[in-house]
């Protein structure tokens, strides 16, 4: 059993005009076994929590914490984190010219797990992963994300999250810019490894499309740099129907 | 951070050629030409020394023959290299017959016991043969001197030429290569050791349809100087030049300084020319000067451009790769070998290109974790 516990975080981003408050006291509770979902208007700060979880050197906390099963996130650098069982599948994966995506899987993999795979352990692993997502396995030779479609760089996102198993899993927006054959494919995906490993879930998204195939536990609203409600599911539906509008009005 | 020296347009051909020292007035580090340079390292060379001694060329199907007997089309360009060519004594040949398809590389050795030597090497690829030749120099003292490369017509070279050693020492090389009617050419200058380097590659077109690869890595570490110049000049139709060079500085006070003149004369119609250098600075107080120059005399052309990039690690990149588990140190080598890999990708010969990959890579003191085994 793993939590991930956020206290009243606040965070800014340095900008040209000075530093920007974005998260303005969020207090959130991610645990194993479930599945909780952030939904909410653009710019209000949902990409921001998940960097911030993530430790992107972008932003700065300047109040708050966050503690994995009791440990200080905040203190760890980014890869710590993530060998310490966290990972973002992000809203816009990162290219990364000249390193092929089988260099990298097997790199981040042996980081992670914190032992290189045996070589023919690890092809197997690699070739099943890549099927289960239904990725071509020539994609093993390609650069990392480079000139990858939308849809692509949101499968082998979900595919690292199979092979990293991590405690706790932000999935920024990973169904936007997929078809519903790649939809359906990427949530089993994301089930599978819940399945398997019980961790838990957050996912951050605008449309209960993604929540037919992944059905949360817990639905929160986001709205101006913080969580504004929490409901269950039924409170996706009321959104996707209603909008956000009586969320943001009420603040100034 | 970034340097991007714009020079207006010049007449960008050099403007003496001669076999004799005393046709060049002594360069000062003012001149355009030198200003760039690690003047004071290299200015001995203008001045003959009497004890020099000789660069040797070793490998498969390599002379030493005195330099008297060695015909060579080129003249120096500058006075270093014209006070090499009159003091050298002996060059290296290497011929490659017409016709023939040499299918392993050749290597070359390049090797002096001397303080100081003059180096000249000739490497004449025959008409419509094809070969590979990997030039070795492993640096230990004070070199000057010149590697003449002519394609014949319709031949096939690739010339990699690699460039180690001490930062104690210094080198000034003319790298001049000719192509013949629908000759190629690749060259791929790995430029990963020396102290005050400074390397001059020229293109000539003998005839129409040649087409030139100049590929080039460098890496430069504190108290390394690593100067760069191509000058490609287009005076035949429909021929091809494509230029793309790739630095690293790996720390305060390394040195590098790239020029890329590539001309277009009225003449040469149908050119399709490009030209990139990319610098990355992996620490402050490093210098990249980069400076494209192209001139076009005709507009009758197929295309002409050039790019010219400087900048820092791109913490996107290294922050998606340590997101995942992959320690900074490593992340950063990762992305470092990746801004290599789109040059030494267009190398054609595996071997050689893992062997560049893995020097570079040991340069920046990567091991082999995590790497692709396969
Ligand atoms: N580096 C930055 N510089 C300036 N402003 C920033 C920066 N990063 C984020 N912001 C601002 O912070 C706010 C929150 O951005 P964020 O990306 O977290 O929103 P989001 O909720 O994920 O939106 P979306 O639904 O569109 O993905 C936005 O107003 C954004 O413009
Ligand atoms: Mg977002």
């Amino acid at each position: 059993m793993s939590s991930l516990l956020i206290t009243d975080l606040h965070a800014q981003v340095e900008t040209d005009q000075g530093p920007k408050d974005i998260l303005k006291g969020v207090t959130l509770k991610i645990e194993s076994g479930r599945t909780y979902a952030i939904m909410g208007p653009n710019g209000s700060g949902k990409s921001t929590l998940a960097y911030v979880i993530a430790g992107h050197p972008r932003y700065t906390v300047t109040s708050g914490s966050i503690t994995l099963d009791g440990v200080d996130v905040l203190s760890m650098s980014v890869d710590e984190r993530a060998r310490a069982g966290l990972f973002l599948a992000m809203q816009y994966p990162v290219e990364v010219p000249g390193v092929s995506v089988a260099n990298f899987l097997r790199t981040a993999v042996t980081a992670v797990r914190g032992e290189a795979p045996k070589l023919r352990l690890w092809i197997k692993e690699m070739k099943e992963a890549m099927a289960a997502i239904q990725m071509d396995p020539s994609f093993a030779e390609r650069n990392l994300n480079e000139g990858f479609s939308g849809g692509e760089k949101k499968r082998l996102e979900i595919l690292q999250l199979g092979l990293l198993r991590p405690k706790i899993a932000v999935l920024d927006e990973t169904d936007s810019g997929l078809d519903v054959d790649a939809l359906r494919v990427v949530s089993e995906g994301v089930n599978r490894f819940r399945d398997e490993t019980g961790a838990g879930t957050l996912l951050i998204t605008h449309y209960t499309r993604i929540l037919r195939y992944i059905k949360p536990d817990v639905v929160h609203v986001f709205a101006e740099g913080r969580i504004v409600e929490t409901g269950g599911p039924e409170l996706a539906e009321i959104l996707e129907s209603e909008g956000y509008e009586r969320f943001t009005t009420v603040k100034s | 951070m970034s340097l991007a020296v714009v020079v207006p347009p010049v007449d960008l051909a050099p403007r003496t050629r001669s076999y004799e020292p005393e046709a060049f007035i002594e360069p000062t580090a003012r001149d355009e030409e030198w200003k760039f340079s690690a003047f004071n390292r290299l200015k001995h060379f203008f001045v003959p020394d009497p004890n020099a001694g000789v660069v040797r060329a070793s490998g498969d199907g390599v002379q030493m023959r005195p330099i008297t007997s060695i015909a060579s089309s080129w003249i120096p360009t500058d006075m270093a290299a014209a006070v090499a060519r009159a003091n050298v004594r002996e060059g290296g040949v290497l011929e490659i017959p017409a016709q023939a398809e040499i299918i392993e590389p050749i290597v070359v050795d390049l090797t002096t016991s001397s303080a100081q030597a003059y180096q000249h090497l000739e490497i004449v690829a025959g008409s419509f043969s094809s070969a590979v030749v990997v030039i070795r120099q492993t640096l230990t003292s004070e070199i000057s001197g010149s590697t003449v490369i002519t394609v014949g017509d319709h031949a096939r070279l690739t010339v990699i030429t690699i460039i180690e050693g001490e930062k104690s020492t210094a080198l000034v090389l003319q790298l001049p290569v000719t192509l013949g009617r629908d000759a190629q050419f690749t060259g791929a200058l790995a430029a990963i050791g020396g102290g005050a380097v400074r390397i001059q590659n020229s293109v000539t077109y003998a005839a129409p349809g040649g087409s030139a690869e100049l590929l080039g890595v460098f890496l430069a570490d504190t108290g390394q100087h690593i100067e760069q110049r191509i000058f490609v000049n287009h005076d035949q139709p429909h021929c091809k030049s494509n230029v793309m060079f790739k630095g690293a500085l790996l720390n305060a006070e390394a040195r590098s300084v790239w020029i890329g003149d590539v001309l277009v004369r009225k003449e040469a119609i149908g050119t399709d020319t490009h030209q990139v250098n990319r610098n990355l600075l992996l620490s402050d107080g490093a210098r990249a000067d980069s400076v494209p120059n192209l001139e076009l005399e005709t507009g009758d052309i197929v295309k002409a451009g050039h790019a010219s990039a400087t900048g820092r690690f791109d913490d996107e990149q290294v922050f998606y790769l340590q997101s995942r588990g992959i320690p900074l140190d490593v992340a950063r080598q990762l992305v470092v070998r990746g801004f290599f890999a789109e040059v030494l990708g267009r190398v054609g010969n595996v071997e050689w290109r893992e062997e560049l990959l893995s020097k570079i890579s040991s340069r920046l003191g990567i091991e082999s974790f995590g790497d692709s085994d396969e």
